[in-house]
């Protein structure tokens, strides 16, 4: 049987590292890139009686990503010990949420943009939603690596906080899962708790696959995949993956409950261990930590929800006019979307606005290489030059040359036309002296356009904008000549 | 100057040093002769830094409450830049960083923490017959133990080879010793005193409270010891009252009462005898006194050994040789390096006790063992909410019989278990505890009268506790050659 023959079965345990200034229990900066084993103290070493202390930004950061996601959060949730050895773990337990974490239920929906570009057109259950059974909050571990003759910790890391949000399993395709890690990606950036970059190791991601055949009721033996670092990384991964256990399975070999390794280069995942090597976690209700009474802080945190993506999406088609596709765009990277509303506030033609960032500014920095971050041009000189455009300062074609010259200079819009001479002739004495010499020069097409043939008019203007080295405002100049013909 | 400094209380040191007769220094120096003539025999002593405790005399500002007085340290508590073993090899020359909330209290309150006392391994035992490092004896008798897990933090009291002393109490293990020695050691209400620095063997029931050798001493040490701490979630956060000014209100209209649960045979007669004195004394100053029921007591061993040790086997799971402590020799790999590690640090006893917390947190066995024990203390809490209805203290002996011999119980671990079976409950519920010294066996060793008190009723402890000790010398008696 070949793999479609199989129902694919995929569920996903994202874990995100949450943007606050300090650790989860202590006081311990929360950074990256500082030198090792100097973010730490006797809490986050796990030294003989330190005591942990809760982290509130990171508690309500959980709540309301879990908002956002439709989730709930129970009246009451608590802390508990995972008990294992791991020399990354300093006390020898992760102090997680066992059975009262921070939400529960709700989901994330799959837009036809969160999925692989070349996918777009073959999405096979469009506006799915991936429900979620939970999110929970835990501590990270330290970060280990391994030397030629040993392994050195670096515990800067141990302690950041860190939300676990698991799927339930009802994701069918690799490209199923690539949207729902950009979907949750966006919304979690939404919500400002973390950048949820996985190539930077703020987001990490673990599979769950099974399989089974078609008219088979319950699910095959559940397959996790680790080490998965990217995105493209969690598709090629599900991709060799179903392929793997079909083939198997067609050879009637019997799956078993077990973890494998993701190779990124070989692009292939090996085995490293089955069920019977499965800890015993001896989850122990955290007797270092009390229950935690939700219900006041998650008053607190609805009143000040931050709009999500599809909302956003939403909302610049409806109020703003922007076309569906490019809201998507805009929308895709939350700094762009805030760029845009920047832009174009107050402005009557929004959706100009959006053309100048989605064509003209996506397409420089495109072609240059580079990021949104490196734009050299505040959201202040996207809207001036909007703004002079829409008043008629400059005409379409300048403005293009404006803008060229603003990404490479930086300069502001109103000193690059002055310096350039740029401003549109509105006076109109002197338009008229252009026109008189224009319909004296052309008197063919002056007759044609009396005898109809309106097309004719735009040659003149054509001479008209050429006399005035371009600088003549067309929408003034067309007005004059219609106006001069009729008489 | 006055001689035999190590002989006087707190209360009495302070007034001499207000009275600059003598000097924080004078102390330690007597307390070093004391220690250096008696402490061979009793074995209370793991560390001394004497330069470092001279040192802070020098700076002593004796304005403050406890100003210039050395306060001996149980080997649990994190003192910087001293040891901290927990009675335990697998922590041999492991220097503390940091300063537990408690030692850093007492320190601004003036105190000069002086000396590292032994202890039961990891605080699991009740004779200090577990400490990696040396047997403490009972300066009563020295065939006999100090009592444990804090034996030598009341030893060196009674031997007064130290003038106070902190200890912890997870099961009994400040009151037990306190009575075996013939001491004042309170176990404060949980929450009442930081545990953040105090190397943990049951979170859930550790507490830390002073051992001295009068009652005032205690509510001196508790003053400074008490109180909130951002550090420790489940410090209580509730103002701290004047504890001394609690001392002199006396017992008249005070309700006291004495669980019929506690009364059993198996009792010591004599421990019976003084403790049934005690009370009429009590009756005999205007408190009245009535039977009460603790009905879930008597579970209270049993749910406390799940507990304690599910708690322990994740707490003790960091000594693993990777950051600090003990490592083994050649590790062949990660594994061995655990397990040899471990196997060679950690004594019997807490290895039994690693075990069964294990055991008991596994999976299928979680409802059969701690989830019911939680029940079950959910009960003996309720057992004290109701009876804390009625009265205002709960009296009983605080040990079934006085010190036993060395060896007696350290093959028999049930035994030895026992020895906490008053205590324990306490540890359990949370309730507050204090043992005061009231009377003396046949064969002269000392016996201990247990008051318990509702949640943050440290002051009706120290009341009744006071106006006991004022009207009898119990405390007054010294050991042999001390
Ligand atoms: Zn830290």
């Amino acid at each position: 049987m070949p793999a479609v023959d199989y129902i694919v079965t995929i569920g996903l345990e994202v874990h995100c590292q949450l943007n606050t200034q300090s650790k989860m229990f202590c006081a311990c900066p929360s950074q990256y890139g500082e030198s090792p084993n100097t973010l730490t103290c006797p809490v986050c070493l796990g030294l003989p009686g330190a005591l942990p202390v809760l982290n509130e930004g990171a508690i309500r950061r959980t709540i309301l990503a879990g908002m956002m996601l439709g989730c709930s959060t129970p009246p009451v949730v608590k802390w508990d010990r995972k008990n294992y050895f791991y020399p990354d773990m300093p006390k020898n337990y992760q102090t997680t949420q066992f059975d009262l974490p921070l939400c529960l239920g709700g989901g994330v929906p799959l837009y036809d943009m969160n999925y692989p570009k070349d996918w777009q057109k073959k999405i096979a259950r469009p506006g799915q939603v991936i429900s979620l059974t939970r999110i929970h909050l835990e501590e990270d571990v330290a970060k280990s690596t391994h030397m030629g003759n040993g392994t050195a910790i670096d515990f800067n890391r141990a302690g950041t906080p860190l939300m676990e949000i698991v799927s339930e399993p009802e994701i069918e395709t690799a490209e199923e899962a690539v949207a729902y890690l950009n979907s949750l990606r966006q919304i979690l950036v939404y919500a400002g708790v973390s950048d949820a970059d996985m190539e930077k190791g703020q987001m990490r991601c673990d599979v769950n696959i099974s399989l089974r055949p078609h008219g088979q009721k319950d699910f095959g033996a559940k397959i996790e995949l680790k080490n998965l670092n990217s995105v493209s990384a969690v598709r090629r991964a599900i991709h060799f993956e179903t392929e793997r256990q079909a083939e198997e399975l067609d050879r009637g070999i019997k799956q078993v409950q077990s973890t494998r390794r993701w190779d990124d280069d070989r692009g292939e995942t090996t085995l490293m261990r089955t069920k019977e090597d499965a800890h015993d976690y001896r989850y122990l209700p955290c007797p270092d930590l009390l229950p935690l009474h939700t219900n006041n802080m998650v008053t607190e945190i609805s009143r000040s929800v931050p709009e999500t993506p599809h909302a956003r999406r939403a909302r610049f088609v409806g109020v703003l006019g922007v076309s569906e596709y490019d809201a998507g765009v805009l929308c895709s990277e939350k700094s762009l979307a805030d760029y845009f509303e920047e832009a174009a506030a107050g402005l009557s033609k929004p959706k100009a606005v959006a053309n100048w960032i989605i064509n003209d500014l996506l397409g420089q920095l495109g072609s240059r290489g580079m990021t949104l971050e490196q734009n050299p041009i505040p959201a202040a000189g996207i809207r001036a030059l909007a703004e002079f455009v829409e008043t008629g300062k400059i005409n379409g074609g300048q403005a293009k040359e404006v803008f060229v010259a603003m990404f490479d200079t930086r300069k502001a819009p109103a000193d690059i036309i002055r310096e350039k001479g740029l401003e549109q002739l509105s006076d109109t004495g002197f338009l008229d002296e252009i026109i008189t010499i224009v319909l004296a020069d052309n008197a063919d097409a002056v007759a044609k356009i009396k005898a109809g043939n309106d097309k004719a008019i735009n040659a003149l203007k054509g001479q008209v904008m050429k006399l005035s080295a371009g600088k003549a405002n067309p929408a003034i100049v067309g007005e004059m000549l219609e106006k001069r013909l009729k008489d | 100057m006055p001689d035999a400094l190590h002989t006087l209380t707190i209360a009495e040191l302070r007034t001499l040093l207000q009275k600059r007769e003598i000097s924080p220094a004078d102390i330690i120096h007597d307390l070093e002769a004391s220690i250096t003539a008696r402490d061979p025999e009793i074995g209370a002593y793991l560390h001394r830094d004497t330069a470092a405790a001279l040192a802070a005399a020098e700076k002593a500002d004796l304005s403050a409450p406890l100003g210039g007085i050395p306060v001996a340290i149980k080997d649990v508590l994190n003192v910087q830049g001293q040891p901290a073993t927990a009675g335990s090899k697998m922590l041999r020359g492991y220097i503390s960083p940091y300063d537990a909330t408690c030692i850093a209290k007492l320190k601004s309150a003036g105190a000069i923490p002086f000396g590292k006392l032994n202890m039961d391994e990891f605080a699991m035992g009740s004779s200090n017959e577990n400490s990696a490092w040396q047997l403490t004896r009972n300066p009563w008798d020295t065939t006999r133990v100090p009592g444990g897990s804090s034996g030598a933090s009341a030893a060196a009291v009674a031997a007064r080879t130290a003038i106070a002393s902190l200890g912890s109490d997870t099961g009994g293990s400040i009151r037990q010793p306190a009575a075996f020695c013939g001491i004042t050691g309170l176990k404060p209400t949980y929450g009442r005193v930081s545990r953040y620095g105090l190397i943990a063997y049951a979170s859930s029931l550790d507490q830390v409270g002073p051992m001295t050798r009068t009652v005032e001493d205690a509510a001196l040490v508790l003053q400074a010891i008490a109180g909130h701490d951002p550090q420790d979630s489940t410090s209580l956060n509730a103002p701290v009252p004047d504890y001394s000014a609690a001392l002199r209100r006396g017992v008249s209209g005070m309700k006291i009462g004495l669980p019929r649960e506690y009364f059993i045979d198996g009792i010591d007669p004599a421990v019976r005898a003084a403790v049934e004195a005690g009370v009429k004394e009590l009756e005999r100053q205007g408190a009245t006194v009535r039977e009460i029921s603790l009905p879930h007591t008597r579970f209270a061993i049993a749910a406390y050994y799940i507990i304690a040790t599910a708690e322990a086997s994740a707490n003790l799971a960091r000594f693993d040789g990777v950051r600090y402590g003990h490592r083994c020799d050649t590790p062949a790999d990660l594994r061995d390096m655990y397990d040899r590690s471990r196997a060679e640090g950690f004594g019997p006893e807490v290895k039994r006790r690693i075990i069964l917390g294990t055991y008991v947190l596994s999976s299928g066995y979680y409802d059969a063992y701690y989830r019911k024990a939680q029940k079950v203390r959910t009960l003996i809490a309720r057992d004290f909410a109701e009876a804390f209805k009625e009265v205002d203290l709960i009296a009983s002996p605080v040990t079934p019989t006085a010190a036993f011999k060395i060896g007696k119980n350290a093959g028999d671990p049930l035994q030895m278990y026992l020895a906490d079976i008053f205590t324990i409950a306490n540890n359990l519920s949370g309730v507050c505890g204090i043992s005061v010294p009231c009377g003396y066996s046949a064969e002269g060793l000392p016996i201990g009268l247990q008051l318990t008190g509702r949640p943050l009723g440290e002051e009706d402890l120290l009341r009744g506790a006071f106006a006991y000790e004022q009207a009898t010398d119990w405390h007054r008696r010294l050991p042999q050659k001390s």
